[in-house]
């Protein structure tokens, strides 16, 4: 007799609009409290206290125009966000300090989120969509120098990028990177060469999210249609894909990872938040709560695993915090 | 009977005289028994058997040909050995011709399809005969495209008129069709007229079988006339019917324990390589299995049954269905309406008596948007629940558009379903639950006691007439329903009456009484329920008397599908009324009637007219016992 599945642990209302990103910031020891920081589509970001269920800090620095990421920088001090007022923002958050200390202008329309890799202390490698249609480019944070442009070839008939992962297998390696476009294909990039090393069709429709695990060298993607696509990279840098399973209604706008690589959550425009094992792609569980999208979700990093949490935010300008599978 | 053979110019009169005088007889079966297979042999390849054989039938005095043909043509295995048999005699023999050509096919239809193709393949075989064969078939063609015989004679006959000329078609070549390729388009376009117009549906796929059989063969090239309908056994027997086998294979030489023999054979074959096939299979799962065993278990999945497809909501209120339907581009929405009226109407009996003739509007006139599965139950149901939540405004709105111009056939027809099934609805006890949807297409002939096979008849008048008899020592009887008032009792005449009014007013698109006699037919077999549900209401005396009016004005009618609606009406009314009722108010009609009965029982072609006839009749001696056994 399988359990029906939990109820939210709780719900942080108070954004007044449509969520878009979400980040945890939990890692920290006492008396620090954990941390959830919500980039919402007036402008906004919230810093939640997850201890008081509050908003603690809320930041302004995108003209009001919406927050489409946001992202910490090794530790809940320092922040990165993306609006679209084509603008990425690095923002100072510590001793209660709300200070935009740099901003990157992207000149970039897409609603393509970027993606942070720490290559070494104090230094960042940072993915986003460039100002023509269909490059990446990357650059070095905190220096934003350019370190390549991620061009297509002529008549590759890609369109946007739409999600971007940097990886790397482990500290010294190169770094790498894996896109998915508007034509649903999935391409992973040198960066030091500046080529595709490979590319895969996953969807027909464009991919609107994808996640990779680099131990197991394993990635899933999600697109407009009923299907996620599961691919994996072999020894010679080949996509291939591993398998597929289809959903119940079309549609997911962002998936996650736990960081112990156990499951993960995917976000559906059916208003339900999926959780999969990640061995098996075995179905775990259906979370129905929010009554509108659920445009993303993201994994805690508390350093104590009956702690950790999911949080998803939705289009019903509320952020559920669940508590799953917590034991394993 | 043992032939000398060799040179001797005997006279074989005698034994043509001997024959002839045995078949007139009857004893056709006996001496042909043994006759012949003997001559099939004799003749096999023997010339001068064969010219015996001749003289013997040609010599059969005129006055004994007819049972003798009849008999050769029945026992001969097939036709090339009937032609060994007879000859020419056809060619040469008026009588036999006559036999041969007219009666066997145009008179009587009582013989097997062997015989039919037996005959006319034999007719087919010698080019002399040939020509009786194309004068055969036009014949044949002008029977099946007369319109009279369509409608009057039973459907047996016609059956066996259409088996005929399918195998004649079958024989035909190509200089043969040439030369009456004009006649026979014009005979076929004539008679799939009158085939189509029939409101039996027997007939109607005869008419469609052979007019698409004719058209094969006449279009060789070019676009061929193809019909829909309804493929079962008989249909299949028919057009199995055009394709000749040639005579080799029929006859089966291998003796029959042979041949299942091979039979056996064939059968353990099949079973064994069904039986590999199933040890293949078990294979496959068992590996699957062990791969998932080392998977992440610890991991226990939570109820994921609520997890469905996302739909497009309903509209929670009758009003916004109604706005939803009458003007909403959102083909989601519209769908999703159609599906969810039902049960909203029927849930919301207040909201709905308060716009319920606008409903019934809307729902009589709606259109299928999109494709639904099942769009006209679905738009069946909301009608009869429209109906049976608020009867009377809707009965009466219904029932003036019944009579109303510009109305298709088909919404006239849905008119009396929605009718017939709110009725059933409304008089059965609630406690039944959801009435049987007992099919949409023929709620009329099910319900009627009797309606299936004759056997049936007797036993389910014998079970009415028994639960009409009060018993007062009921015993270990079975667990009481429910009772409740019938609901049909107060709106039973507003159903009824405006129905019956005009139907003989024609209007500029609608004449009941002229070409539009299928919605008459309709018409009438709804009535005949009403009537029949009526039982126990108030109204009904003057129901039954206003239907037996009626079907005293329209017992002539020609349609034979009409007539068994009107029987169908008298049956309801002597079941439905009580019987004091009948007796006292309405004997003269009853008289009248019972006169009308007995007639048809002789008379009239339709077999099920008959049978129908015959019950009323049954019926009525019954109540006359009844008479007799109750006190006065």
């Amino acid at each position: 007799m399988a359990l029906p599945p939990p109820d939210p642990q709780f719900v942080l209302r108070g954004t007044s609009a449509v969520v878009h990103t979400l980040c945890f910031s939990c890692g920290s020891q006492e008396p620090d409290v954990p941390i959830l920081f919500s980039g919402s589509e007036n402008g906004f970001i919230h810093v939640w206290n997850l201890r008081t269920h509050r908003v603690d800090t809320a930041l302004d620095g995108h003209g009001r125009k919406s927050v489409y990421c946001v992202e910490t920088m090794g530790g809940k001090d320092r922040l990165l966000s993306q609006g679209r007022d084509q603008r990425i923002c690095l923002w100072d958050l510590a001793e209660g300090r709300t200070a935009v200390t740099d901003s990157v202008f992207t000149e970039n329309v897409g609603f393509c989120r970027c993606s942070l890799l720490k290559v070494a202390q104090g230094r960042w490698l940072m993915a986003m969509a460039a100002k023509a249609l269909e490059e990446v480019q990357v650059l070095e944070l905190p220096s934003k120098t350019s370190v390549c442009t991620l061009k297509p070839e002529v008549g590759a008939k890609l369109g946007m990028p739409m999600c971007l992962k940097l990886w790397q297998l482990n500290c010294g390696s190169q770094p790498v990177l894996l896109a998915g476009y508007e034509d649903g294909s999935v391409v992973l990039w040198n960066l030091s060469m500046g080529k595709a090393l490979s590319q895969l069709v996953c969807h027909q429709e464009p991919v609107m999210s994808l996640d990779f695990d680099s131990e197991k060298a394993k990635g899933i993607s999600g697109s407009s249609e009923k299907v996620l696509s599961i691919w994996s990279l072999n020894e010679l840098q080949n996509l291939q894909v591993y398998k597929t399973h289809e959903l119940v209604n079309a549609g997911i706008s962002d998936i996650t990872i736990r960081p112990d690589k156990k499951i993960l959550a995917t976000a559906g425009w059916d208003h339900r938040i999926r959780i999969f094992g990640w061995k098996k792609m075995k179905p775990l569980a259906v979370l129905d709560y929010h009554t509108a999208t659920v445009h993303c979700v993201a994994f805690s990093d508390h350093k104590n695993p009956s702690e950790r949490l999911l949080a998803a935010g939705s289009k019903d300008h509320r952020i559920s915090i669940w508590s799953i599978y917590t034991q394993t | 009977v043992c032939f000398i053979p060799g040179g001797l110019d005997c006279s074989i009169s005698f034994v043509s005289h001997v024959l002839g005088k045995v078949c007139i007889h009857g004893r056709q079966k006996e001496i042909l028994s043994v006759l012949v297979p003997r001559l099939t042999d004799l003749t096999k390849s023997d010339c001068i058997w064969q010219r015996i054989c001749w003289r013997l039938v040609e010599c059969v005095p005129d006055r004994w040909m007819e049972a003798v043909v009849l008999g050769f043509v029945q026992r001969a295995p097939g036709a090339d050995v009937l032609s060994r048999l007879l000859g020419n005699l056809v060619v040469k023999n008026k009588k036999a011709q006559f036999v041969v050509t007219q009666k066997v096919l145009l008179l009587q239809y009582c013989h097997t399809t062997a015989v039919l193709q037996n005959l006319l393949g034999y007719l087919y075989l010698d080019s002399l005969r040939r020509a009786l064969l194309i004068k055969v078939l036009q014949e044949l063609l002008e029977t099946w495209g007369s319109s009279s015989a369509v409608k009057h004679s039973p459907p047996e006959q016609q059956q066996y008129i259409s088996k005929a000329i399918l195998i004649c078609l079958s024989h035909l070549k190509e200089p043969e069709i040439e030369s009456c390729r004009q006649d026979l388009l014009t005979s076929m376009m004539e008679g799939v007229k009158c085939h189509l117009d029939s409101n039996l549906p027997q007939i109607r796929r005869l008419g469609m079988i052979v007019a698409e059989s004719i058209s094969s063969k006449i279009n060789t090239d070019g676009p061929v006339l193809k019909f829909q309908y309804e493929e079962d056994d008989e249909a299949r027997e028919l057009k199995s019917l055009l394709v000749q086998t040639p005579p080799f294979c029929v006859v089966p030489s291998l003796p029959d324990d042979e041949r299942n023999e091979k039979a056996g054979a064939a059968l353990p074959l099949v079973l064994e390589s069904n039986k590999k096939s199933h040890t293949a299979a078990p294979v496959m799962p068992d590996e699957e299995l062990d791969a998932e065993l080392d998977s992440d278990d610890d991991l226990i999945p939570y109820d994921m049954s609520e997890d469905k497809e996302l739909k497009s909501k309903a509209p929670v209120y009758i009003r916004d269905c109604i706005e939803v339907l009458t003007g909403s581009e959102d083909v989601d929405k519209w769908e999703a309406t159609v599906k969810a009226l039902e049960s909203l109407v029927r849930k919301n009996p207040a909201a709905t008596r308060e716009v319920s003739v606008e409903l019934a509007k809307i729902l009589l006139h709606l259109e299928e948007k999109t494709c639904i599965e099942g769009f006209m139950e679905l738009r069946q149901r909301a009608q009869v629940a429209v109906l049976t939540t608020d009867p009377i405004p809707v009965a009466k709105y219904l029932t003036s558009q019944f009579y109303s111009l510009n109305y298709s056939l088909r919404q006239r027809v849905d008119i009396l379903d929605v009718l017939v099934l709110a009725a059933q609805e409304l008089s059965y006890p609630k406690s039944h639950g959801k009435t049987k949807n007992s099919g949409a297409q023929k709620p009329c002939i099910q319900l009627l006691p009797g309606s299936d096979s004759s056997k049936d008849w007797r036993r389910i008048v014998d079970e009415r007439i028994k639960s009409k008899t009060r018993r007062f020592a009921s015993g270990q009887s079975q667990v009481e329903l429910a009772s409740g008032p019938n609901e049909f009792n107060s709106v039973a005449g507003n159903f009824f009456f405006p129905l019956i009014q005009h139907f003989d007013r024609p209007l500029t698109t609608f004449d009941l009484l002229g070409e539009d006699h299928f919605v008459l037919g309709r018409l009438v077999h709804t009535l005949a329920i009403l009537m029949y549900l009526a039982v126990n209401t108030v109204a009904v005396t003057a129901m039954g008397k206003a239907l037996l009016e009626f079907v005293w004005a329209l017992r002539f009618h020609t349609d034979s599908y009409v007539r068994q609606g009107l029987l169908s009406c008298i049956s309801s009314v002597l079941l439905g009324v009580p019987t004091e009722r009948l007796l006292e108010d309405m004997t003269e009609e009853l008289l009248e009637t019972q006169s009308w009965i007995g007639d048809v029982v002789e008379k009239d072609p339709d077999g099920d007219c008959r049978r129908l006839a015959l019950q009323n009749l049954l019926l009525m001696e019954n109540l006359k016992k009844k008479l007799k056994t109750v006190p006065s």
